[in-house]
């Protein structure tokens, strides 16, 4: 019955030169299309079609999984929930006590700001997502989430989770979006040393432990167990989120660079829910008049964050991300000009 | 002679995409085998005047949405697998299975190597030796994936 078939029909040799043609065609596409894809945006349109026709296999994907999740979160027994119940209650206990302290220490720095006429910070407001669980492609650091335009989320917004900064928003398509994490080769991310404000790019490695920092000199004032920050250059990534703590400085005498590896403070692997931080705008002129977060309206954003659309943003809805008041933020620190001239960070290369 | 059901043909895809993408525990992922390649060389080899090198190279651009891959890379690894399989269809579809399955194995090796060039340059880390893995797998199910999509192709045909 498989025996025979239309190809029969036609001289074997038609056949080959015009699969052949379009063997060529093709093949040309295809390294255009990788070409375009990787270095300008043009397929953008292109893309975020393809990723709607693809989106109900991932969700049909992710179904099962979610219902399983579903399924063990139904079953738990009574002491467990108590005991997670006890732990987070004091958790939340501890927290509300440092918020306190934090709206304080934020009402403090908004009046320095003003006194120092420089502008001020501006809080920013951000979206819950849950992760998609489906395999991407093994070898790029990509997570896919359930959120796209339709939920607010935009190319180029960071994705934190409660721990550190994850990555950043690469392709949108309107019910998802994929997240290029920190590890992924292509990624940089602009830090700074949080102990004394040095300035450094993290690259990603490829390994979901590890970042590395390949342009700080031999003698640089960085060691081992030093949190790394957001330093904010490049303008993707709010300033002063953790992102890495230092593993390994070799400082080999005869080279001019120091090797300095990271691990990113983020559960990149194990994560199922993540941040969005929408940025309000890059002018950063208006006040805030909200700086002063309680810990109430924290818990009742995250409740309605979920389906809060980004256009019109109430203040209430705000969550400050900056956690840190670091006393360093002046660019006129001698030791760090070695690093100033990397406008472009923070972008995937 | 009927040609390819269409609604078979379709199916196929979907069941490959649906496992292309299935979580797998972290120490499984790299075994994970190529399900669209043998589909799609199961349809090319079947009906080689219908299934060509354009409708691979589509299929694989959809492989590449789907997983998040530069756009084009698996577009071009189907493209010539198709192509090379194509060349081949008399001879191959009458050998027995077992020897299919060392010729799948060896296509899909090949498309390794190429795409291995490629994720080298735009930079991205292989990985050791199981980057090699699944190759050897899918070339294993290959005769369970030519007999069930056979099956389902006779019986919806039949009908």
């Amino acid at each position: 019955m498989l025996g025979s078939s239309p190809g029969n029909k036609q001289p074997i040799f038609s056949q080959a030169t015009s699969s052949l043609i379009s063997l060529v065609v093709v093949v040309s596409l295809s390294v255009l299309l990788m070409y375009l894809d990787r270095r300008h945006a043009y397929l953008d349109t292109l893309r975020t079609g393809m990723t709607t026709l693809v989106y109900p296999i991932q969700r049909a994907v992710d179904l099962p999984v979610r219902g399983g999740r579903w399924l063990v979160r139904s079953l738990v027994n009574q002491q467990t929930l108590l005991d997670e119940n006890l732990t987070l209650r004091q958790q939340r206990l501890e927290d509300q006590h440092k918020l306190q302290s934090l709206a304080e220490l934020q009402a403090e720095n908004e009046r320095l700001r003003a006194l120092l006429e420089s502008a001020a910070r501006v809080p920013e407001q951000v979206i819950v997502a849950d992760l998609l669980s489906v395999d991407l492609d093994p070898f790029s650091h990509l997570i896919l989430l359930d959120k796209g335009t339709r939920g607010g989320v935009r190319v180029g917004q960071p994705l934190l989770d409660a721990e550190g900064v994850m990555g950043q928003i690469v392709e949108t398509g309107p019910f998802s979006a994929y997240a290029m994490l920190i590890t992924d080769p292509n990624h940089a991310l602009p830090v700074r040393v949080h102990r004394n404000g040095l300035r450094g790019i993290a690259f990603g490695t490829g390994f979901t432990d590890q970042l590395e920092l390949p342009d700080l000199p031999v003698n640089a004032d960085i060691r081992e167990g030093d949190l790394l920050v957001t330093s904010g250059l490049g303008g993707r990534y709010p300033e002063g989120l953790p992102a890495a703590i230092v593993t390994e400085v070799v400082r080999d005498p005869t080279d001019d660079f120091a090797r300095i590896t990271a691990r990113p403070t983020a559960m990149l692997d194990r994560s199922r829910e993540v941040l969005l931080v929408v940025s309000r705008s890059r002018v950063t002129t208006e006040a805030e008049p909200d700086g002063t977060t309680t810990a109430t309206d924290i818990v009742s954003d995250e409740a309605t964050a979920k389906d809060a659309p980004t256009e019109e943003m109430p203040a209430a809805e705000t969550i400050t991300s900056q956690d840190d008041s670091s006393p360093d933020q002046s660019p006129d620190n001698p030791d760090n000009e070695q690093t100033d001239d990397t406008p472009e960070d923070g972008d995937t290369r | 002679m009927a040609g390819l059901s269409p609604g078979v043909f379709a199916g196929s895809l979907i069941v490959a995409f649906i496992l292309t993408i299935l979580p797998l525990p972290e120490w499984a992922a790299p075994y994970r085998p190529y399900w669209t390649a043998l589909v799609m060389i199961y349809w090319c080899l079947s009906f080689p005047g219908q299934i060509g090198v354009l409708a691979s190279w589509l299929v694989g651009l959809l492989v590449d949405v789907l997983t998040g891959s530069p756009l084009g890379l698996h577009g071009l690894g189907l493209a010539i697998i198709s192509y090379i399989t194509l060349i081949l269809h008399r001879r191959a579809r009458l050998w027995p299975l077992w020897q299919q399955a060392f010729v799948v194995t060896a296509l899909l090796l090949n498309d390794r190597v190429i795409a291995l060039w490629i994720r080298g340059l735009i930079g991205q880390n292989t990985g050791g030796w199981e980057y090699w893995a699944s190759p050897v797998v899918s070339g294993l199910l290959w005769p369970w994936v030519h007999s069930m999509l056979n099956a389902l192709q006779t019986r919806s045909r039949r009908s």
